[in-house]
Protein backbone atom coordinates (compact mmCIF):
# COMPACT_ATOMS: atom_id res chain seq x y z
CA UNK A 1 0.00 0.00 0.00
CA UNK A 2 1.33 3.39 -1.04
CA UNK A 3 0.49 6.66 0.63
CA UNK A 4 0.75 9.65 -1.68
CA UNK A 5 0.30 13.35 -1.05
CA UNK A 6 -1.61 15.11 -3.80
CA UNK A 7 0.21 18.40 -4.51
CA UNK A 8 -2.99 19.94 -5.93
CA UNK A 9 -5.22 19.60 -2.87
CA UNK A 10 -2.77 18.67 -0.12
CA UNK A 11 -4.48 15.42 0.87
CA UNK A 12 -2.26 12.59 2.01
CA UNK A 13 -4.25 9.52 1.06
CA UNK A 14 -3.75 5.88 0.39
CA UNK A 15 -3.34 4.29 -2.99
CA UNK A 16 -7.00 3.39 -3.53
CA UNK A 17 -7.95 7.06 -3.82
CA UNK A 18 -5.57 7.48 -6.79
CA UNK A 19 -5.19 6.04 -10.28
CA UNK A 20 -1.75 5.17 -11.65
CA UNK A 21 -0.87 6.75 -15.00
CA UNK A 22 2.43 5.09 -15.95
CA UNK A 23 5.86 6.56 -16.49
CA UNK A 24 6.32 10.32 -16.10
CA UNK A 25 8.37 12.74 -18.20
CA UNK A 26 7.82 10.97 -21.52
CA UNK A 27 8.93 12.97 -24.52
CA UNK A 28 6.26 12.81 -27.17
CA UNK A 29 7.13 11.79 -30.74
CA UNK A 30 4.11 12.31 -32.95
CA UNK A 31 3.21 11.74 -36.60
CA UNK A 32 6.11 12.51 -38.90
CA UNK A 33 8.75 11.48 -36.40
CA UNK A 34 11.28 8.74 -36.93
CA UNK A 35 9.68 5.25 -36.73
CA UNK A 36 12.08 4.12 -34.03
CA UNK A 37 11.37 7.21 -31.84
CA UNK A 38 7.64 6.83 -32.37
CA UNK A 39 7.75 3.13 -31.40
CA UNK A 40 9.76 3.93 -28.29
CA UNK A 41 7.35 6.68 -27.35
CA UNK A 42 4.35 4.36 -27.74
CA UNK A 43 5.75 1.17 -26.28
CA UNK A 44 9.17 1.67 -24.67
CA UNK A 45 8.97 2.13 -20.92
CA UNK A 46 11.56 2.10 -18.17
CA UNK A 47 11.18 -0.69 -15.67
CA UNK A 48 13.80 0.08 -13.05
CA UNK A 49 14.44 -1.71 -9.81
CA UNK A 50 14.74 1.38 -7.67
CA UNK A 51 14.02 5.06 -8.28
CA UNK A 52 11.14 5.63 -10.66
CA UNK A 53 9.07 8.64 -11.75
CA UNK A 54 5.38 8.10 -12.29
CA UNK A 55 2.19 9.91 -13.21
CA UNK A 56 -0.73 9.61 -10.83
CA UNK A 57 -4.20 11.09 -10.77
CA UNK A 58 -6.19 11.96 -7.66
CA UNK A 59 -9.08 10.10 -9.23
CA UNK A 60 -11.47 9.95 -6.28
CA UNK A 61 -10.37 13.33 -4.93
CA UNK A 62 -9.69 16.62 -6.69
CA UNK A 63 -9.22 14.88 -10.05
CA UNK A 64 -5.82 16.43 -10.83
CA UNK A 65 -2.77 14.74 -12.34
CA UNK A 66 0.59 14.94 -10.56
CA UNK A 67 3.95 13.21 -10.51
CA UNK A 68 5.48 10.94 -7.87
CA UNK A 69 9.06 9.79 -7.30
CA UNK A 70 9.25 6.44 -5.58
CA UNK A 71 11.30 3.28 -5.23
CA UNK A 72 9.89 0.24 -7.01
CA UNK A 73 11.82 -2.13 -4.75
CA UNK A 74 10.79 -0.78 -1.35
CA UNK A 75 7.70 1.31 -2.27
CA UNK A 76 9.29 4.27 -0.46
CA UNK A 77 7.85 7.52 -1.78
CA UNK A 78 10.48 10.25 -2.09
CA UNK A 79 7.98 12.94 -2.93
CA UNK A 80 5.19 14.14 -5.20
CA UNK A 81 5.21 17.26 -7.37
CA UNK A 82 3.27 19.19 -9.98
CA UNK A 83 2.89 17.59 -13.41
CA UNK A 84 3.65 20.95 -15.04
CA UNK A 85 7.34 20.18 -15.46
CA UNK A 86 9.50 18.18 -17.85
CA UNK A 87 11.91 16.93 -15.21
CA UNK A 88 11.90 16.33 -11.44
CA UNK A 89 12.38 19.56 -9.44
CA UNK A 90 15.52 20.13 -7.35
CA UNK A 91 13.90 19.36 -3.99
CA UNK A 92 12.70 15.97 -5.23
CA UNK A 93 16.15 15.16 -6.65
CA UNK A 94 17.70 16.17 -3.31
CA UNK A 95 15.24 13.99 -1.38
CA UNK A 96 16.11 11.00 -3.57
CA UNK A 97 19.87 11.59 -3.25
CA UNK A 98 19.55 11.80 0.53
CA UNK A 99 17.98 8.35 0.62
CA UNK A 100 19.81 6.75 -2.35
CA UNK A 101 23.35 8.22 -2.44
CA UNK A 102 24.33 5.88 -5.30
CA UNK A 103 21.44 6.89 -7.55
CA UNK A 104 22.67 7.82 -11.02
CA UNK A 105 20.27 10.79 -11.39
CA UNK A 106 17.35 11.53 -13.67
CA UNK A 107 17.89 10.87 -17.35
CA UNK B 1 -42.57 20.73 -17.40
CA UNK B 2 -42.06 17.32 -15.85
CA UNK B 3 -42.28 16.81 -12.13
CA UNK B 4 -38.82 16.79 -10.54
CA UNK B 5 -38.09 13.99 -8.09
CA UNK B 6 -34.93 13.18 -6.21
CA UNK B 7 -33.29 9.78 -6.60
CA UNK B 8 -35.05 8.11 -3.65
CA UNK B 9 -37.82 10.59 -2.88
CA UNK B 10 -36.59 11.36 0.63
CA UNK B 11 -36.01 7.75 1.79
CA UNK B 12 -35.11 7.26 5.45
CA UNK B 13 -33.34 4.61 7.46
CA UNK B 14 -32.95 4.40 11.20
CA UNK B 15 -30.35 2.04 12.61
CA UNK B 16 -27.26 2.91 14.59
CA UNK B 17 -27.62 6.36 13.05
CA UNK B 18 -30.29 8.09 10.96
CA UNK B 19 -29.81 8.26 7.20
CA UNK B 20 -32.01 10.49 5.06
CA UNK B 21 -32.02 11.08 1.36
CA UNK B 22 -32.07 14.88 1.23
CA UNK B 23 -34.73 15.25 -1.46
CA UNK B 24 -34.52 17.92 -4.13
CA UNK B 25 -31.34 19.91 -3.56
CA UNK B 26 -30.04 22.63 -5.82
CA UNK B 27 -26.42 22.00 -6.81
CA UNK B 28 -24.32 24.08 -9.17
CA UNK B 29 -20.94 23.08 -10.49
CA UNK B 30 -18.80 26.17 -10.98
CA UNK B 31 -15.39 25.95 -12.60
CA UNK B 32 -13.02 28.82 -13.18
CA UNK B 33 -10.20 30.79 -11.57
CA UNK B 34 -11.06 30.65 -7.87
CA UNK B 35 -8.76 33.60 -7.16
CA UNK B 36 -10.69 35.85 -9.53
CA UNK B 37 -12.41 38.75 -7.72
CA UNK B 38 -15.52 38.70 -9.94
CA UNK B 39 -15.98 34.97 -9.38
CA UNK B 40 -15.57 35.33 -5.64
CA UNK B 41 -18.06 38.19 -5.50
CA UNK B 42 -20.59 36.27 -7.60
CA UNK B 43 -20.31 33.20 -5.37
CA UNK B 44 -20.79 35.24 -2.22
CA UNK B 45 -23.76 37.12 -3.63
CA UNK B 46 -25.42 33.82 -4.65
CA UNK B 47 -24.96 32.08 -1.30
CA UNK B 48 -24.13 34.64 1.35
CA UNK B 49 -21.12 32.44 2.14
CA UNK B 50 -17.43 33.34 2.00
CA UNK B 51 -15.09 31.58 -0.39
CA UNK B 52 -13.98 28.31 1.20
CA UNK B 53 -10.34 27.42 1.79
CA UNK B 54 -8.89 24.26 0.30
CA UNK B 55 -10.96 21.20 1.29
CA UNK B 56 -13.47 23.28 3.22
CA UNK B 57 -17.14 24.21 2.92
CA UNK B 58 -18.67 27.52 3.95
CA UNK B 59 -22.23 28.19 5.03
CA UNK B 60 -24.27 31.29 4.17
CA UNK B 61 -27.85 32.53 4.52
CA UNK B 62 -28.86 31.38 1.06
CA UNK B 63 -26.46 28.55 0.29
CA UNK B 64 -23.26 26.65 0.89
CA UNK B 65 -20.01 26.69 -1.06
CA UNK B 66 -17.91 23.53 -1.26
CA UNK B 67 -14.27 23.45 -2.46
CA UNK B 68 -14.06 20.56 -4.91
CA UNK B 69 -10.71 21.05 -6.65
CA UNK B 70 -8.26 23.89 -7.38
CA UNK B 71 -10.59 25.17 -10.11
CA UNK B 72 -13.98 23.88 -9.05
CA UNK B 73 -16.68 24.73 -6.52
CA UNK B 74 -20.01 23.12 -5.76
CA UNK B 75 -22.71 25.61 -4.76
CA UNK B 76 -25.66 24.29 -2.77
CA UNK B 77 -28.78 26.42 -2.99
CA UNK B 78 -32.54 25.88 -2.91
CA UNK B 79 -33.60 23.59 -5.74
CA UNK B 80 -35.99 26.20 -7.16
CA UNK B 81 -33.26 28.88 -7.25
CA UNK B 82 -30.61 26.85 -9.09
CA UNK B 83 -31.38 27.99 -12.63
CA UNK B 84 -31.56 31.65 -11.57
CA UNK B 85 -28.25 31.36 -9.74
CA UNK B 86 -26.63 29.82 -12.82
CA UNK B 87 -27.96 32.72 -14.91
CA UNK B 88 -26.55 35.25 -12.41
CA UNK B 89 -23.16 33.51 -12.33
CA UNK B 90 -23.03 33.34 -16.12
CA UNK B 91 -23.86 37.04 -16.39
CA UNK B 92 -21.28 38.02 -13.78
CA UNK B 93 -18.57 35.92 -15.47
CA UNK B 94 -19.64 36.53 -19.07
CA UNK B 95 -16.20 37.59 -20.31
CA UNK B 96 -14.20 35.11 -18.19
CA UNK B 97 -13.21 31.54 -18.88
CA UNK B 98 -15.59 29.55 -16.66
CA UNK B 99 -18.37 26.99 -16.52
CA UNK B 100 -21.53 27.19 -14.41
CA UNK B 101 -23.94 24.28 -14.69
CA UNK B 102 -27.05 23.26 -12.80
CA UNK B 103 -26.27 19.66 -11.82
CA UNK B 104 -29.08 19.30 -9.24
CA UNK B 105 -30.76 16.43 -11.06
CA UNK B 106 -27.47 14.67 -11.74
CA UNK B 107 -26.50 14.32 -8.09
CA UNK B 108 -27.88 12.68 -4.96
CA UNK B 109 -27.44 13.93 -1.42
CA UNK B 110 -27.75 12.15 1.92
CA UNK B 111 -27.70 13.26 5.54
CA UNK B 112 -26.13 11.04 8.18
CA UNK B 113 -27.08 12.02 11.69
CA UNK B 114 -26.10 10.47 15.00
CA UNK B 115 -23.19 10.02 17.38
CA UNK B 116 -21.97 7.11 15.24
CA UNK B 117 -21.99 8.96 11.91
CA UNK B 118 -18.18 9.13 11.83
CA UNK B 119 -17.97 5.38 12.37
CA UNK B 120 -20.39 4.61 9.53
CA UNK B 121 -18.44 6.65 6.97
CA UNK B 122 -15.11 5.36 8.27
CA UNK B 123 -16.14 1.86 7.22
CA UNK B 124 -15.94 2.82 3.58
CA UNK B 125 -13.79 5.93 3.16
CA UNK B 126 -9.98 5.91 3.43
CA UNK B 127 -10.06 9.08 5.52
CA UNK B 128 -9.09 9.85 9.11
CA UNK B 129 -12.49 10.76 10.54
CA UNK B 130 -11.44 11.21 14.16
CA UNK B 131 -12.67 14.49 15.68
CA UNK B 132 -9.08 15.78 15.84
CA UNK B 133 -8.62 15.25 12.09
CA UNK B 134 -12.04 16.08 10.64
CA UNK B 135 -14.48 18.67 11.97
CA UNK B 136 -17.32 21.00 11.05
CA UNK B 137 -16.64 22.71 7.73
CA UNK B 138 -14.03 20.18 6.60
CA UNK B 139 -14.73 18.51 3.28
CA UNK B 140 -13.32 15.48 1.54
CA UNK B 141 -13.77 14.18 -1.95
CA UNK B 142 -12.92 10.52 -1.76
CA UNK B 143 -14.52 7.14 -2.21
CA UNK B 144 -17.16 5.39 -0.09
CA UNK B 145 -16.90 1.70 -0.81
CA UNK B 146 -16.02 1.90 -4.49
CA UNK B 147 -18.01 5.01 -5.30
CA UNK B 148 -16.78 8.57 -5.79
CA UNK B 149 -18.41 10.86 -3.23
CA UNK B 150 -17.85 14.05 -1.29
CA UNK B 151 -18.83 14.67 2.32
CA UNK B 152 -18.59 17.32 4.98
CA UNK B 153 -19.86 17.98 8.49
CA UNK B 154 -22.55 20.54 9.22
CA UNK B 155 -22.55 19.96 12.98
CA UNK B 156 -20.84 17.63 15.45
CA UNK B 157 -23.15 14.70 14.61
CA UNK B 158 -24.21 15.35 11.04
CA UNK B 159 -22.57 14.65 7.70
CA UNK B 160 -23.87 15.57 4.28
CA UNK B 161 -22.79 13.28 1.43
CA UNK B 162 -23.13 13.85 -2.31
CA UNK B 163 -22.62 11.38 -5.14
CA UNK B 164 -23.76 10.87 -8.71
CA UNK B 165 -27.50 10.26 -8.98
CA UNK B 166 -26.94 7.09 -11.04
CA UNK B 167 -25.36 5.40 -8.01
CA UNK B 168 -27.52 7.09 -5.37
CA UNK B 169 -29.61 4.04 -4.57
CA UNK B 170 -26.53 1.85 -4.27
CA UNK B 171 -24.85 4.32 -1.92
CA UNK B 172 -27.99 4.60 0.22
CA UNK B 173 -28.16 0.80 0.52
CA UNK B 174 -24.44 0.66 1.29
CA UNK B 175 -24.79 3.26 4.04
CA UNK B 176 -27.79 1.46 5.54
CA UNK B 177 -25.81 -1.78 5.79
CA UNK B 178 -22.89 0.11 7.32
CA UNK B 179 -25.29 1.63 9.86
CA UNK B 180 -26.93 -1.61 11.05
CA UNK B 181 -27.82 -1.49 14.72
CA UNK B 182 -24.98 -2.91 16.81
CA UNK B 183 -22.46 -2.85 13.98
CA UNK B 184 -20.39 0.17 14.97
CA UNK B 185 -16.90 -0.56 16.31
CA UNK B 186 -16.54 2.68 18.27
CA UNK B 187 -12.89 3.08 17.41
CA UNK B 188 -13.12 6.82 16.89
ZN1 LIG C 1 -5.92 16.09 -4.92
Amino acid sequence: MLKLKCPACGVEAEETEFAAGGEAHLKRFGPGSDDRDFTDYLFGRKNPRGVHFERWRHAFGCGKWFHAARCTATLEVFGTYSARTTEPPADIVAAIKARRPGWEGFK
Amino acid sequence: MSEAISVLGGARFTGAIEITEAGLQGMISLRGDLADAALRAAVTSATGADMPDVRRITFGDTGQVAWMSPDELLLLVDYARADAVVADLSAALANKHHMAANVSDARAMFRLHGTGAREVLAKGAPVDLSPQAFGIGDLRRTRIGQLAAAFWMTDAETFEVVCFRSVGEFLFDWLCVAAEEGSLPEFL
